[in-house]
């Protein structure tokens, strides 16, 4: 009998565990938003987070960025030659770029680098009874370490989806120009004129939303890790994991907000 | 003063404090041994919040702990942990400091340099020490910043957590000496949480014996030995034969 019911318990250990994950994260998420409207403002470890998060991640989100938006001009001139419509090239690469390909690259770039870096950090702090000294030096873990992070990820995130945007329409651009055969002035007019302002803000938007997802997720797991390397390992996968899963999520949501008509 | 009434704590099925009462006078260095996961440790944390009581009060000078504006209160307190709980990403310096460059205590930073300089000279370290980081140091190093860092803000209580784990036998009674010396020097009342017999003597003004979740002896480390405790006397022997079960 005890073998009939136990994946029937082990389904029921797995859904509580989960609740109370969710639980635990949703008192998190109000909490780090209660701490951004209250003093103290640790200003010096914002701008830490801000060159962490945002300088530091341009060489891999520019490297990422130019490959497909290079690649991405390849497989539309191929696509649209079956149809001989190979002109829309630009635009496509432009679309492309700017509403998807842009921000769901940088997000999940983002999450790799950053997530994993910051749930490190923060869980060897806790595994080192770092966190504890934060708290016995009158300092709040969350307000010193969780609210800097997330206010930098949800600023600096959209300017790296900006020019991750920009050089990838550059890679499109260089392949097109350089491989395909078009015309430089003739692409960058193509891709001008065919933008609209709600692409670049449906882009930017969400490069704040990935940005705030990946920083709270390696806050989150970083902060409820387990004991010793087993446990710094563990939530820095579990942290990348989620903050991966959640980043196309909200990206469904957001272009459903954006385009759905 | 502090005080300890009927503490209780559980982790799970496991009941680590199941009673505790004790107290603490001001001005006096109180030890706590006991066997490793005997809940010395969380003992020592619930007093400052990093861990809640489940029953029982802790009061602090008469006053709840849990009461009342936690920053005021825990600026009132240093300590001094296991493994220094240095902040890797920071100088020694401004680990030092740290409370004095932020919060309710901030000073300007030349005078927070300053101050750092000074107290780690206290404990027997170099100005040069002050720009290196933790990683550059050794174990007695950073129990010596730490201790360091525990002291910068003058509070009126010191914790020390197992202050000479992983310490060989000449820094760990260098550490007791500067322990001792600073607790007496500053009039501080100190709780440390130890399973060395020799910080015990070097320490202490009183001790106190946890097992099984109470507080099996207490009193003064003059009568430590002829106690007649047979808890505390097999844990002083070091015996595995007594009370106190020897898993092998």
């Amino acid at each position: 009998m005890n073998m009939l019911l136990s994946p029937f318990a082990l389904i029921g250990r797995q859904t509580l565990a989960l609740l109370a994950m969710i639980g635990r994260f949703t008192i998190f998420v109000a909490q780090t938003l209660s701490h951004m409207a209250r003093p103290p403002f640790y200003g010096r470890e914002f701008l830490t987070a801000m060159v962490n998060i945002g300088w530091l991640s341009l060489p891999v989100v520019g490297m990422t960025a130019i490959f497909t938006g290079g690649a991405l001009a390849l497989q539309i001139y191929d696509g649209s030659s079956r149809f001989s419509v190979e002109s829309v090239v630009p635009q496509i690469v432009a679309i492309g770029m700017v509403r998807e390909l842009g921000p769901v690259l940088v997000g999940l770039m983002v999450a790799a680098r950053v997530t994993s870096s910051i749930a490190a950090e923060i869980a060897t702090m806790k595994v080192t009874e770092q966190i504890d000294a934060l708290t016995t030096l009158s300092t709040d873990p969350l307000k010193y370490l969780v609210v800097p992070r997330f206010i930098a990820a949800i600023l600096v995130v959209p300017a790296l989806v900006g020019v991750g945007d920009i050089i990838g329409i550059y890679g499109g651009f260089a392949v097109a120009t350089g491989q395909l055969g078009f015309n430089p002035a003739t692409y960058i007019r193509n891709t001008v004129d065919f933008l609209q302002f709600n692409d670049v803000l449906s882009s930017l938007v969400k490069g704040a939303a990935f940005g705030g997802i990946a920083a709270l997720m390696g806050c989150y797991f970083g902060m409820h890790s387990g004991r010793g390397a087993q446990g710094v390992g563990q939530a820095t996968k579990s942290s990348v994991q989620a903050a991966a899963v959640l980043i196309l999520a909200a990206n469904f949501l957001l272009t459903s907000l954006f385009f759905s008509t | 003063m502090i005080s300890f009434q009927n503490v209780h704590k559980s982790f799970g099925p496991k009941k680590v404090l199941q009673g505790v009462n004790l107290e603490i006078a001001k001005g006096t260095s109180m030890v706590i041994i006991g066997g490793s996961g005997t809940g010395k440790s969380v003992l020592l944390k619930s007093v400052l919040g990093l861990v809640t009581p489940e029953t029982g009060t802790i009061l602090v000078d008469g006053k709840d702990a849990t009461s009342g504006d936690h920053d005021a209160f825990l600026a009132r307190f240093g300590m001094l942990f296991q493994g220094g709980a240095l902040f890797d990403s920071m100088p020694v310096w401004q680990n030092v400091s740290f409370r004095l460059l932020r919060g309710s205590l901030k000073r300007p930073k030349h005078e927070a340099r300053e101050i750092a300089i000074e107290k780690l000279r206290r404990v027997g370290l170099t100005p040069d020490v002050a720009d290196l980081f933790p990683s550059e140091l050794s174990g007695g190093m950073q129990k010596r910043v730490g201790l360091a860092r525990a002291i910068a803000a003058e509070p009126e209580i010191i914790f020390f957590d197992e202050p000479t784990t992983g310490l060989d036998p000449i820094m760990a009674g260098v550490i007791n000496d500067l322990i001792r010396e600073i607790v007496t020097e500053m009039g501080a009342t100190a709780m440390t949480i130890t399973h060395d017999m020799t910080s015990v003597r070097a320490i202490a003004d009183n001790v106190a014996m946890l097992h099984d979740g109470v507080i099996q002896w207490t009193g003064p480390v003059a009568q430590m030995d002829d106690s007649g405790d047979p808890y505390l006397t097999q844990f002083i022997s070091g015996s595995a034969e007594g009370p106190i079960e020897a898993v092998r």
